[in-house]
């Protein structure tokens, strides 16, 4: 089957880990191949988090540069930073509520302009999804939700081999039972927000 | 029950690459299991740590991988199956007993696994390991994937019984940190005791006896070389006048490419799974069906040596390229579009490489380096360390150490100086004291103490050195996950039945005269009781005892208590200035505390000139 690319981004501690795992418990259930990679280890300090998902018929776990269908952020500034990834065709979804790096706060660069994040993006990707997903989280009754949110979007775009009732399903089967009910608004929010995005 | 004990042959489950090696151990029976943890390998051992405890596999995080390498030297002599586990590096630590096991040989099956770190994503170097198999005359086994992992592990445990050898078992990054789907297999019973059956002419080294057994081993290599010509993990897949030789992940790629750019007809791969010894004769008949040939292999030309050795020996003159300018680097990880775009090149193919968007007018977006948790009472130590080194007037040399506070080196801390290999702060602490004039002042840590520092501790006393060993003592081994070492409360774990070493008598034992204990969070007093360490003429060791934040938080000692920039605050900035804690940010010009990520260590409430930052209920 095609292959489609996926890339996502966060900052250790949003969650990125657990929608990687989610996306790929589902593309089990639904009988498509999967092969995921993740950086473990110091990186995780504060550091940033990527994920790469390939669907279909590849061997490979990770994504080159320019390769990438979809690419998903957690935090504006790493969105930004994962554009090596994109090419004209990809799709991007990004969370606006940031979380500047320390190194803005001791003086060594400065946090770029959301406005400009967003003109960026759009004017070299084909389609820029961007909204509050922190709002939306806070919404369904857990700001730690981001995760879901973002899945929720990544869903609407309808671009994964993958039906939207499995992701729903992996993340009430998956996630933790206290927040599976939290995590399911999270996601639909975040699918209703993508829509008119 | 732990998922990976699931008794379902069939069953497809989603794994990360470690989680399916330990599965694999599962599936082999395997009875002992002994390691040093470190990334990449650290889950494997994680996993199967958590199984020890709902089953009757034994299982040791041991004190280095020397020690490790060791144990499991002897369970497996006593017929137990047994695996040992270690990141590429610890290789080097046990190179020493690895040699020579090599002659002994063993009864049970020992597999030794090597996680090697192409790129260097959390190691100090990229050293490729494919080497020690070629060093010891041991068998190596590759896997490609994350199923094959598995898959490759019972496979590795009966080559080694059938050669009554240990097998090495590489893997790199991007097998141990993937996830996949795999198929669970059945599990072998373990057989939990054995025996050991005294043979002293064949299991002492001596001269005369390790003579004979080297005899032995070349004999081995070359059964060993048989059962390589026929493994089915030496594979050829496709068929073409192009050839191309690879392993690991690159086999991947290369499959890849060659579904990407329409070769199946043009091109064969010849994937080598089981890579020493390398089969020769199976690479020739390759070789000879080939108009040219492209070795892809990360690292060092480990396999293009051998292949163009064969190819000699053949009398072959067809071209064979790898490691080249033009073509593939010994630098970092490869990735599926540079191997497809030299793939192209080699075979003279066009190709449109992908299209990145232009990045030219994309702003310099600040970068997110690692850093120590906010309330990481490292960065209080750094601080007293530089404070007290600074009101003595003491130009300062700081050898550090492996582990979470490496990276201390960076601004605004700057407490680190010189960095080689676990260990490494104390021994070089000798050599830096001696050789210059200035004072050192050495950071470790409680993990890395026990695993290797304590050797250069005894040499420091034993020929009078001068300088200041800092013991990190946070209770764990924090950077790879929160394992136990030889000073941890197991009462933590939830386990009992284990012995605790103290680092106070310990370091008092070895003969150190000046011992000083600290509690980091209190500042001023920590200040001075560094100060008359600092002063000491001789090996002086100050022990900072504060348990690591995050693993506090997780076994809910911890409780949170933020902080807040009050309106005393007179924008000295000298918090953001002098310890850098993750927590602040700033919002309109002034400070600001993120009361989530405040854990309340006072750090900063100490030092602030005004005492502006109070704790977030006084508030009210």
């Amino acid at each position: 089957m095609d292959i489609t690319r996926l890339i996502i981004v966060a900052v250790g501690g949003q969650g990125n880990l657990l929608s990687s795992r989610v996306l790929g418990e589902a593309a089990l259930l639904s009988g498509v191949p999967v092969r995921m990679s993740e950086i473990h280890g110091m990186a995780q300090r504060g550091g940033v988090v990527e994920s790469a998902i390939v669907f279909g018929d590849a061997e490979s776990t990770i994504i080159s540069d320019g390769e990438a269908d979809l690419l998903v952020g957690f935090e504006p500034s790493e969105t930004l930073r994962a554009l090596n990834k994109c090419n004209s065709k990809t799709v991007v979804i990004t969370n606006l509520s940031p979380l500047p790096p320390f190194t803005v706060a001791i003086g060594k660069g400065k946090y770029p302009d959301l406005n400009k994040v967003q003109e960026l993006i759009r004017a070299k990707t084909s389609k820029l999804i961007a909204f509050d997903a922190v709002a939306l989280a806070k919404e369904a009754g857990n700001v730690l939700g981001v995760n879901m949110v973002l899945l929720g979007a990544l869903a609407q775009t309808g671009i994964l081999p993958l039906a939207v009732d499995n992701i729903k399903e992996t993340i009430s089967t998956r996630t933790k039972k206290a927040f599976a009910e939290v995590n399911l608004k999270a996601f639909d929010l975040g699918f209703a927000a993508a829509g008119i995005a | 029950m732990h998922k990976l004990l699931t008794d379902d042959p069939g069953q497809k489950m989603l794994l990360l690459g470690n989680e399916a090696i330990a599965r694999g151990a599962i599936e082999a029976g395997v009875a002992f299991a002994t390691t040093y943890p470190g990334t990449p390998s650290s889950e494997i051992s994680l996993n199967l740590f958590e199984i020890s405890q709902e089953s009757d596999l034994y299982f040791e995080y041991s004190t280095n991988e020397k020690v490790a390498l060791e144990v499991a030297a002897a369970a497996a002599n006593s017929g137990l199956r047994t695996f040992c586990m270690m990141k590429h590096v610890g290789v080097n630590v046990a190179a020493d007993p690895l040699m020579t096991l090599a002659y002994v040989g063993v009864k049970g099956g020992l597999v030794i696994l090597t996680a090697d770190d192409p790129f260097m994503f959390s190691s100090q170097n990229e050293q490729d390991n494919r080497y020690y198999a070629k060093l010891s005359g041991l068998p190596m086994i590759e896997p490609s994937s994350v199923d094959e992992a598995k898959e490759l592990i019972p496979y590795a445990f009966d080559l080694s019984e059938k050669l009554q050898e240990p097998v090495l078992f590489r893997t790199t990054t991007r097998v141990n940190h993937s996830t996949g789907v795999v198929t669970l297999g059945k599990m072998r019973p373990r057989v939990t005791k054995g025996g050991f059956g005294k043979d002293p002419f064949n299991y002492v080294t001596v001269p005369a006896i390790s003579r004979k057994l080297h005899v032995k081993l070349l004999k081995n290599i070359e059964k060993a070389e048989e059962l390589s010509e026929k493994s089915e993990y030496n594979f050829t897949k496709g068929d073409g006048k192009w050839g191309i030789i690879c392993n690991g992940v690159s086999y991947n790629y290369a499959a890849d490419a060659v579904t990407e750019l329409n070769l199946s007809e043009k091109v064969k791969i010849l994937r080598i799974g089981f890579s020493h010894p390398m089969p020769k004769q199976k690479i020739t008949n390759f070789l000879k069906g080939c108009e040219k040939a492209l070795v892809i292999e990360e690292g060092e030309p480990y396999m293009e040596e051998a292949v163009r050795a064969f190819a000699q020996e053949a009398g072959l003159t067809l071209p064979i390229k790898g490691k080249d300018k033009e073509l593939f680097s010994q630098l970092y990880e490869f990735d599926p579009a540079m191997v497809r775009g030299k793939i192209a090149k080699y075979f003279g193919l066009p190709y449109t490489p992908p299209a990145v968007v232009n990045l030219s007018d994309v702003p310099e977006i600040p970068q997110r380096p690692p850093n120590l948790c906010a309330g990481c009472s490292h960065r209080a130590t750094f601080y007293e360390i530089r404070r007290a080194a600074k009101e003595l007037g003491m130009p300062t040399i700081h050898p550090t150490d492996i582990g979470c506070y490496t990276l201390g080196f960076m601004p605004p801390l700057s407490m680190g100086d010189f960095l080689i290999c676990m260990g490494s702060s104390v021994s070089t602490s000798c050599g830096f004291s001696k050789a210059t004039d200035k004072k050192v002042i050495s950071f470790i840590g409680d993990s890395t103490f026990f695993h290797s520092g304590i050797t250069g501790l005894v040499n420091a006393i034993y020929n009078n050195h001068n300088f200041t060993l800092v013991i990190l003592e946070n209770g764990i081994t924090a950077m790879t996950g929160h394992q136990p070492h030889p000073g941890v409360d197991m009462a933590n774990f939830s386990l009992s039945g284990y012995g605790r070493i103290s680092i106070e008598e310990l370091v008092k034992g070895l003969g150190v005269k000046h011992i000083t204990l600290i509690k980091p969070y209190r500042v001023e007093k920590s200040v001075e009781a560094i100060k008359e360490a600092l002063n000491y003429k001789g090996v002086s060791v100050i022990i900072s005892q504060e348990m690591c934040t995050l693993y506090a938080k997780s076994l809910k000692k911890l409780k949170a208590r933020p902080f807040y920039v009050s309106d005393k605050c007179k924008n000295h900035r000298d918090c953001i200035n002098e310890i850098g804690c993750p927590a602040f940010f700033i919002e309109g010009e002034k400070v600001r505390i993120d009361p989530v990520s405040c854990v309340g260590c006072m750090l900063c409430a100490q030092i602030c000139p005004e005492k502006a930052i109070l704790p977030v209920k006084s508030e009210k």
